[in-house]
């Protein structure tokens, strides 16, 4: 068995100390920011990227990966709790957690999420262990030709499954893409757009696009809400396992929430959030069983199916990422970062050429995973005192990591005013109704597509249908083409913008 | 004629506006053909793309009816300039402004700086708060980031080590 040999791999790498150490780091990380309102993994990762520079690549990777699928459970506590979802993947997890949490029902509500997300990283983990190797297979095919044509299916899978305008999403698409061309050109030397600046002949540091536009963006539109009264459930958890008829009812829904999340994080633009989302409007289509608690209530299922899906969606979304090196969603794209900070190109070679990295990130998925349900259940305590921590004290703090991590990302303060201006421009986009994740999925796949295209056009001496006439090229570019039909047609655009009303 | 969005027509406005000034800026470069494209091709291509997608949410903006208009609501300045204003004193007390004789004041001073023009940012404000928060945030990212990770910052001011 190829599969249990190379977990046993991964294990043999992702079971040193220092490895559970940044394991348990990353997991305690994504907790705390997953239970904290207004931060979110893509703030976070972007802060911590240039503190893994000292690390080996396996350990940061371990933890920014942590970071990801431990917001995941974080984000549930708050939403139970506090009806805020502490991440937007939680959204329609308070909907029905934080009914329960009224009636006292608190200890279920967090149990059957905990319960829910570890079985769906379990399956999600192993998933990836099973799909990476033959799809990789699958990416060696890949010339560059079908690169760029992946790329434009990625691109315009992410926006057509994300919420909002569609035309909006592409064109900050495109306006990523082009922010990612500044600076130098590497075929021709030639410096583009850099105005004579020596430090933008590097580029648009990709850490202050991230932090710009996510972290200060976000922490300017949240403080310019006022702080309204939250009524805190702290301390009325008590009797955490759930009653033997909650387990009857949550099982199957944490099946389904598994089965939809893992296949949604797969698809480009997908990941927890499409997963979570998916995931309770399908819960509510099966039907009732009699005397059951209606949806919107404090239904077990309303809470235990989404937090499964969402975190199946955190774990396969790595799957495009290690086997294509494509990023499927924001954190991706900063996972991209972390790669290549540490000289690793992402694609399908990563599996071949570091085995231990590759084997050993999966690993340590599955321990973090038990590593998170110790920590959210038992020690639950620990984090609803967390909520009590004023926004007042939260924001300098905030506001001071993402600028020590953006000066210590080139040791350079020219980065700082960068991350000032990109500040602006993301409040701006906030205001305008202007999405930034597919921003920041251009910006990372900008120079990589330009490169592609050039290689697969100037193998083709220059001519464009090189793209339609080879096969698998081809239908990448026609299932993108399909993607965006199906959305643009009037029932289907209905339906899209019902199901992300809650958002 | 009405506009239908605000957000929409500010925001076909903008990608219009920058998309033609990236598609003016690529004719600086060598732009090439399909077969062997210069710097210039792609930014072109895009900078274009990037202008007609504009126009059409600019046109939509126009042209669509929406419920309420769809305001760009107030700017939150309060929040915006102090939080930005945070960041760029933090650079400054940093790394100091050689161009302006300002000496790097390092990371400690960096940090009370910008602990307190952020507070400012929220809705209560109080000194001494402020000090114990900055003081907090201080002693811990000297451990965290200067002990632990060792990063390279200038930790005190250049005029006290030399």
């Amino acid at each position: 068995m190829d599969l249990l040999s190379n977990l046993a791999l991964g294990f043999g790498v992702a079971v040193t100390p220092m490895n559970l150490l940044y394991c348990f780091i990353g997991c305690i990380l994504g907790t705390l920011i997953g239970v904290l309102p207004g931060i979110g993994p893509v703030a976070t990762i972007a802060m911590l990227l240039p503190a893994t520079y000292a690390l080996p690549p396996v350990s940061a990777l371990i933890m920014l990966a942590g970071i990801y699928y431990g917001a995941q459970y974080g984000g549930s506590t708050t939403a139970i709790l506090v009806n805020l979802p502490g991440e937007s993947s939680s959204v329609v997890t308070c909907i029905d957690g934080y009914q329960m949490a009224r009636q006292g029902r608190a200890g279920p509500a967090l149990a059957a999420a905990g319960l829910g997300s570890f079985f769906a990283g379990c399956v999600g983990t192993l998933i990836l262990a099973a799909f990476a190797p033959p799809l990789t297979e699958l990416a060696f095919k890949f010339g560059p030709a079908e690169y760029f044509s992946l790329m434009i299916l990625g691109l315009i899978g992410a926006v057509v499954l994300a919420s909002g305008s569609l035309i909006k999403a592409i064109a900050m698409i495109v306006l990523g893409l082009l922010l990612g061309l500044v600076g130098t050109d590497v075929n021709s030397g030639v410096a583009r757009y850099s105005f004579d600046v020596p430090e933008l002949t590097d580029g648009i540091g990709f850490v202050v696009v991230a932090m710009g536009v996510f972290g200060y963006g976000e922490i300017i539109s949240n403080l310019s809400v006022p702080e309204d009264n939250r009524e805190v459930f702290t301390a009325k958890v008590q009797g955490l396992w759930p009653t033997k008829a909650d387990f009857k009812a949550m099982a199957p829904a944490v099946l389904r929430g598994t089965a939809l999340g893992s296949m949604l994080g797969i698809l480009p633009g997908g990941g927890a959030l499409l997963a979570s989302f998916a995931s309770y409007a399908f819960e509510k289509k099966i039907p009732m069983k009699p005397g059951e608690i209606p949806f919107g209530k404090g239904n077990i299922r309303g809470v235990a199916s989404p937090e499964s899906a969402n975190n199946a969606g955190a774990q396969t979304s790595f799957i495009p990422l290690l086997t294509l090196g494509i990023p499927p969603n924001a954190v991706m794209a900063l996972m991209v970062g972390a790669m290549t900070i540490h000289n690793i190109q992402p694609g399908p070679q990563v599996m071949t050429s570091n085995p231990q990295l590759f084997w050993g990130l999966i690993a340590s998925m599955w321990l973090g995973n038990l590593m998170l349900v110790i920590l959210n259940l038992p020690l639950i305590g620990m984090w609803i005192k967390l909520l009590t921590v004023p926004y007042r004290w939260l924001f300098p703090a905030i506001v001071l990591f993402c600028a020590i991590g953006v000066y210590s990302t080139n040791n350079n303060t020219f980065d700082v005013w960068m991350v000032g201006a990109f500040g602006f421009i993301g409040y701006v986009f906030i205001k305008l109704g202007c999405e930034p994740a597919p921003l920041l999925l251009g910006f990372i796949l900008g120079p990589m597509m330009e490169e592609n295209l050039r290689r697969a056009l100037l193998l083709s001496r220059g001519d464009w249908s090189v793209l339609v006439t080879r096969p698998l090229s081809a239908g990448l570019l026609g299932a993108a083409l399909l993607l965006v039909v199906i959305v643009a047609l009037p029932s289907i655009k209905a339906k899209r913008e019902e199901a992300f009303v809650e958002d | 004629m009405k506009i239908k969005s605000q957000k929409d027509f500010w925001s076909g406005l903008m990608f219009m506006v920058v998309g033609v000034s990236f598609a003016w800026g690529a004719t600086f470069y060598t732009i090439g053909g399909a077969a062997r494209m210069g710097p210039g091709y792609f930014p072109l291509i895009l900078g274009i793309l990037l202008a007609a997608l504009g126009a059409f949410i600019l046109f939509e903006a126009l042209v669509v009816e929406t419920e309420d208009g769809e305001p760009v609501g107030a700017w939150a300045w309060k929040p915006l300039g102090f939080v930005i204003a945070a960041n760029l004193l933090f650079g400054v007390l940093l790394g100091g402004l050689p161009g302006l004789g300002l000496p790097a004041m390092g990371m400690i001073a960096a940090i009370y700086g910008l602990t307190f023009v952020a507070s400012l940012a929220g809705e209560r404000f109080s000194v001494k708060e402020n000090l114990v928060l900055a003081t907090v945030l201080a002693i811990g990212s000297y451990i965290a980031f200067i002990l632990l990770l060792k990063l390279q910052f200038p930790v005190w001011p250049t005029f006290i080590t030399g």
